[in-house]
């Protein structure tokens, strides 16, 4: 129905079409319509937008099917398809329309298609790689490219002289040397295209990377010195020209590079204010970096260099600054930008090199050009090396240079150059074209496809990505102190002594200039090592979730119904632990089915590996805001989380040994009871509080538990009563009776982290407490919603009145099911004894983050919220409603015995 | 008091030209011509006294409670930084003590610098000292103090809650040490 849906362009309202007159067409005003068109067809209004999305569109759908077949990109790289499909397209094009279009015209490249290339390969430069190979990246870029050109212009004229060229090459030695300038360079968009799917090391590419980006200057220069020259005519130059030359080689990178960073410096400094608008955070990044790349073109400085140094420059000070969104944002639009603009760069270089009108071949040229560029390369490469070798503290072997060598590939960058040549002043030109469109195709097709085989065959360092680990990241740091105090205890000002000078400048003024405040105090780099692995384990963590079930043997058909559901609401998980529970009370006394423990099992995962559920306050769909309270809370808990996760697990596994955490189980019962008190008094809703009583938990209790443990196992093993239970009052009263005599016993208050024990870990309506309450923060409890809170004081009030009496009895219900499951599984790990060594105790350092942090916490609600907690704790101590939580330990163990 | 011609085994093979230039910012650190060097005269230099570890490479400067560190001393301790020369690999005798720049003696020289009490470990107490000196002010004392456990989790092997010269080495062995912990200018 496309008819139907077409009037819609230009009928504002199609359903009071019938009555109304139709709004006159934008693109004919006036003139009124003939009539109710149902169809018309506008292809020149969307013409040239549409033609560069359908680009777009068939170039990504070429890497789509590409990339279908893994062999053929092993193999092939990406940029050599892409320009194989130009090839071909072109072809198409040109017999279709019998002309050649859609060409890589030089404005389109420098404009649209270069920036986006350049800003990704600066902003994501390992910049600490960079500047260690500072001096090597210098020498091969500004040396490197004038050797290069003046070589090649100069053999090309001797070839010339020597008559191996065809005398209809009408070009004097001024062009072949501005011939030279354009071919020589290596190109960015070409060297990254190749090398990064080649993976040689890190020193090796960013030497060979760094210099196709810094030597963006000299070329610039050197093509407009020559090509001012050629205009001006040998004749005409005259000696302060060179001088001229040589001088604009430093305005133009100097120039460029301070372009750059002055750009580098804005942009750091908007992002330290974009606090409540962070939605246009990317935005800012995109914008100011690409600016800088129009400044210095405008002023003809060096562009690329330009958006490398700005993009390179602001890096650490913007990511410190926008939201962790706006990061991920930045990294994707960016990668995807550059992606997109080197596709179709490719694309393009392959179908305008169709285009014959545009080129004149000349084999003594082509070949002569071919032979000269490789053997120059080669040559410089080796003459520079051997130079930088006497200085270099890890010298460049054979090897290296012989990938440097080859991987010298030339690129758009040259093609755009030679097209912009004018034909009047060189007449050469199209000779030059072919020429530099051989050399391009050459180097990115033959080069391109023959360099992983020589780098596997020459078995170059290959880059190897290991993790990295907080040890090296903080070894690495002592290193560079070692090595800046060495240096200056030698006396020499080299660069381990700058980097120092840099970095404690860097930390004095720039940091506290350009960081917000909030960012620079969090903004360390061991810090942030630490934090990401946090995170990546705990992303690990979640996506593991069902092979570590399954590797325990338990099928989990609902599993992702249920992570989507935790996921999304509190009050659904609430819903489902509070199901949980007074499905415990019903089923008493049934038989425990394999549902029952799967779903302890998942909901042992989802406490332990989902977030914490929460209330959502607000919708979210302002467009100029991002609400993200609850992602830094999420990273913030994820942190928490996984820190408590990553000590279990290495004790665990790395030591085998199993350690039984100190439980938070007195709490645990009362709490469980006071949910149920207030069960019954509020009628239903009540399971919702359980949570926030969780949170009162961390605050609360951190007594005694190893001796106590140990003491009431004791008293346990003697009239372990605990596997047949059955839910009345008596037989607990009893024990609790006897177990608050045993805390007497042990009076001794240890402060140990609250760990579930192995009933909690079975269960889930009682493990939720023990897991959340360790972290959790002073904001859940602010985000406790109303009815909550209504809840929680009531639980409260209910369990000062059950303190003061010995007993009530509805409580004492909940505690039943451990028994069989823990019987079930006796070789669970939390089932082990605890032991009481303290390295494998739950490190106090965590729980005593959780509890200041909440007690930190200057809310007034809250504070008001803890007070009656404080008095309870006070309370429980003697009350029998801690006691009670003893006979669960006993029970425990009593299982296992 | 200075020794013109420290035996050759001190000198940890240096080449006359680093040697001579060493002699000469010995002597220039050597503020009163007193033949060794103080404590005081490696923190008179600037930039060491800002150096977040520079006390404790002043310590490793003087080991054993010494007091003077005369040039041989001085040359050896700078030895560590000497980058590996790749010529001589493997050739030599067995028998006779790793050079002064091996890995495993740079690696020791680190080592050392978080193990204060010297006793072959570095305890968590030791790494959340080490951290602290590092991490500077704007990281809180709790999550220092994580850090550091995950620090030592990390590397800890065989669970005694500490790192060992062995576990240390362990945990760098993807590292480039032979390059991070060398200096162009000692050769």
């Amino acid at each position: 129905m496309l008819c139907a849906a077409l009037p819609l362009l230009w009928l504002p309202l199609a359903g009071a079409a019938a009555t109304e007159e139709p709004t006159p067409e934008p693109g004919s005003p006036g003139e009124p319509p003939p009539g109710l068109a149902l169809f018309r067809w506008q292809w020149h209004e969307v013409e040239a937008p549409y033609l560069v999305a359908l680009w777009i569109l068939v170039a990504s759908l070429a890497k789509i099917v590409f990339h279908l077949s893994r062999k053929v990109t092993s193999l092939v790289p990406e940029s050599c398809l892409l320009i194989l499909l130009g090839l071909v397209l072109g072809g198409i094009v040109l017999a279709v329309a019998k002309k050649a279009e859609y060409q890589l015209e030089p404005g389109t490249f420098f404009l649209f298609l270069l920036p986006p290339i350049v800003l990704d390969s600066g902003y994501f430069m390992p910049s600490r790689l960079f500047f260690d190979n500072l001096g090597a990246i210098l020498t091969y870029a500004v040396v490197g490219t004038l050797w290069n050109a003046f070589t090649t212009g100069a053999a090309l004229w001797g070839l010339q002289q020597a008559g191996l060229v065809a005398p209809r090459v009408q070009a004097s030695l001024l062009d072949f040397l501005l011939f030279g300038s354009l071919i020589s360079a290596v190109d960015p968009v070409a060297v990254l295209a190749v090398f990064e799917e080649v993976h040689v090391n890190d020193t090796l590419f960013i030497i060979v990377f760094g210099e196709s980006l810094l030597n963006d200057a000299v070329t610039v220069v050197l093509y407009k010195v020559c090509n001012s020259f050629v205009e001006m005519g040998s004749a005409n130059v005259q000696a302060t020209d060179y001088l001229k030359g040589v001088a604009s080689l430093f305005v133009v990178s100097l120039g460029g590079a301070a372009v750059g960073l002055v750009f580098a410096f804005l942009l750091a400094l908007t992002t330290r204010f974009t606090k409540r608008v962070r939605i246009i955070e990317p935005l800012l990044v995109f914008l100011l970096a690409y600016a800088a790349y129009l400044t210095a073109e405008m002023a003809s400085l060096s562009a690329i260099l330009a958006v490398t140094m700005c993009g390179l420059g602001c890096k650490k000070y913007v990511e410190a600054n926008i939201s962790h969104k706006s990061r991920t944002a930045v990294k994707y639009t960016m990668k995807t930008l550059a992606s997109c603009a080197e596709t179709v760069i490719f694309m393009l270089l392959g179908i305008s090199a169709v285009d014959s009108s545009k080129w004149a071949w000349d084999s003594g040229l082509v070949l002569g050009t071919l032979f000269f560029i490789l053997f120059f390369r080669a040559l410089g490469v080796v003459l520079q090396t051997w130079v930088l070798n006497q200085f270099r503290l890890v010298p460049l072997d054979k090897i290296d240079q012989v990938v440097m060598s080859y991987g010298g590939l030339r690129g758009a960058v040259a093609f755009a150059l030679v097209i912009l040549l004018d034909k009047t002043k060189v007449p050469a030109k199209d000779y030059f074209v072919a020429t530099t469109i051989v050399v391009v195709f050459f180097t990115v097709i033959v080069q391109g496809l023959t360099i992983k085989p020589l780098v596997k065959w020459l078995k170059v360092k290959r880059s190897e990505h290991h993790k990295p680990t907080l040890n090296q990241e903080l070894h690495e740091h002592t290193f560079d102190h070692i090595l800046a105090a060495v240096e200056d205890v030698v006396g020499h000002h080299g660069y381990h002594y700058w980097r120092d000078r840099w970095e404690q400048f860097d930390k004095k003024y720039l940091s506290q200039l350009l960081m917000r405040r909030s960012a620079y105090r969090i903004r360390d780099q061991i810090w942030d090592v630490y934090y990401r692995l946090n995170i990546r384990d705990a992303i690990s963590f979640v996506d593991q979730g069902g092979h570590i079930l399954s590797s325990t043997g338990l099928t989990l058909p609902s599993m992702p119904s249920r992570n989507s559901m935790a996921e999304t609401s509190v009050t659904n998980l609430l819903r489902e632990s509070g199901s949980g529970a007074c499905l415990d009370l019903q089923v008493i006394d049934t038989v425990r089915s394999g549902r029952d423990r799967e779903d302890a099992v998942m909901h042992h995962l989802l406490c332990g590996g989902l977030y914490k559920p929460r209330r959502r306050y607000k919708a979210s769909c302002s467009r100029h805001f991002i609400s993200e309270d609850a992602q830094e809370r999420q990273d913030k808990e994820v942190f928490q989380q996984n820190m408590k996760r990553r000590l279990e697990s290495f004790k665990s596994t790395k030591h085998n040994i199993c350690f039984t955490k100190s439980k938070p189980r007195p709490r645990k019962t009362s709490r469980k009871k006071d949910g149920l008190a207030n069960t019954e008094a509020t009628n239903g809703k009540p399971p919702r509080n359980l949570s926030v009583q969780d949170t009162a938990a961390v605050i609360l209790t951190v007594e005694s538990e190893e001796e106590e443990e140990s003491d009431s196992s004791e008293t346990e093993k003697e009239d372990d009563e605990g596997i047949i239970f059955v839910a009345r009052a008596t037989s607990e009263v009893l024990q609790e009776v006897k177990v608050s005599g045993s805390l007497e016993v042990c009076p001794s208050p240890r402060i140990i982290p609250p760990s579930p024990t192995c009933a909690e870990k079975e269960l889930p309506w009682k493990s939720g407490q023990g897991d959340l309450a360790v972290y959790v923060s002073s904001e859940t409890t602010k985000i406790v919603p109303v009815d909550m809170q209504t809840g929680w004081n009531q639980s409260i009030s209910s369990l000062e009145s059950l303190a003061s009496p010995p007993c009530t009895q509805a409580p004492t219900v909940t505690r039943l099911p451990p028994c069989p499951l823990a019987a079930e599984e006796p070789q669970h790990p939390f089932n082990l004894p605890y032991d009481p060594r303290p390295s494998f105790a739950f490190p106090p350092s965590l729980a005593k983050a959780g509890r200041s942090r909440s007690e930190s916490s200057a809310d007034i609600p809250q504070q008001q919220e803890l007070q009656p907690l404080m008095g309870y704790e006070d309370r429980t101590h003697l009350s029998p409603g801690t006691a009670n939580s003893h006979w669960c330990i006993q029970f425990n163990k009593g299982s296992r015995l | 008091m200075i020794r013109s011609e420290p035996p050759a085994l001190l000198t940890g093979s240096f080449s006359q030209a680093s040697l001579l230039r060493l002699y000469h910012r010995f002597r220039a650190l050597d503020r009163n011509k007193k033949g060794y060097l103080s404590r005081m005269d490696l923190q008179q230099i600037g930039a060491l006294a800002v150096n977040p570890l520079g006390e404790r490479i002043i310590d490793s400067f003087f080991p054993d409670g010494n007091l003077r560190l005369d040039f041989p001393g001085f040359v050896r301790v700078l030895a560590h930084f000497r980058p590996i020369d790749d010529e001589d690999p493997g050739i030599r005798d067995p028998k006779e003590p790793e050079p002064l720049n091996s890995r495993m003696n740079k690696l020791r020289f680190a080592f050392q610098l978080y193990d204060l009490d010297r006793d072959g470990k570095i305890s968590r107490h030791e790494m959340l000292q080490v951290l602290r000196l590092m991490v500077g002010v704007q990281v809180t004392e709790e999550q220092l103090e994580s850090i550091a456990d995950r620090t030592v989790q990390e590397a800890d092997e065989d669970g005694d809650g500490a790192v060992s010269f062995l576990e240390f080495t362990k945990s760098l062995e993807k590292m480039d040490i032979e390059q991070k912990m060398s200096i162009r200018i000692l050769k």
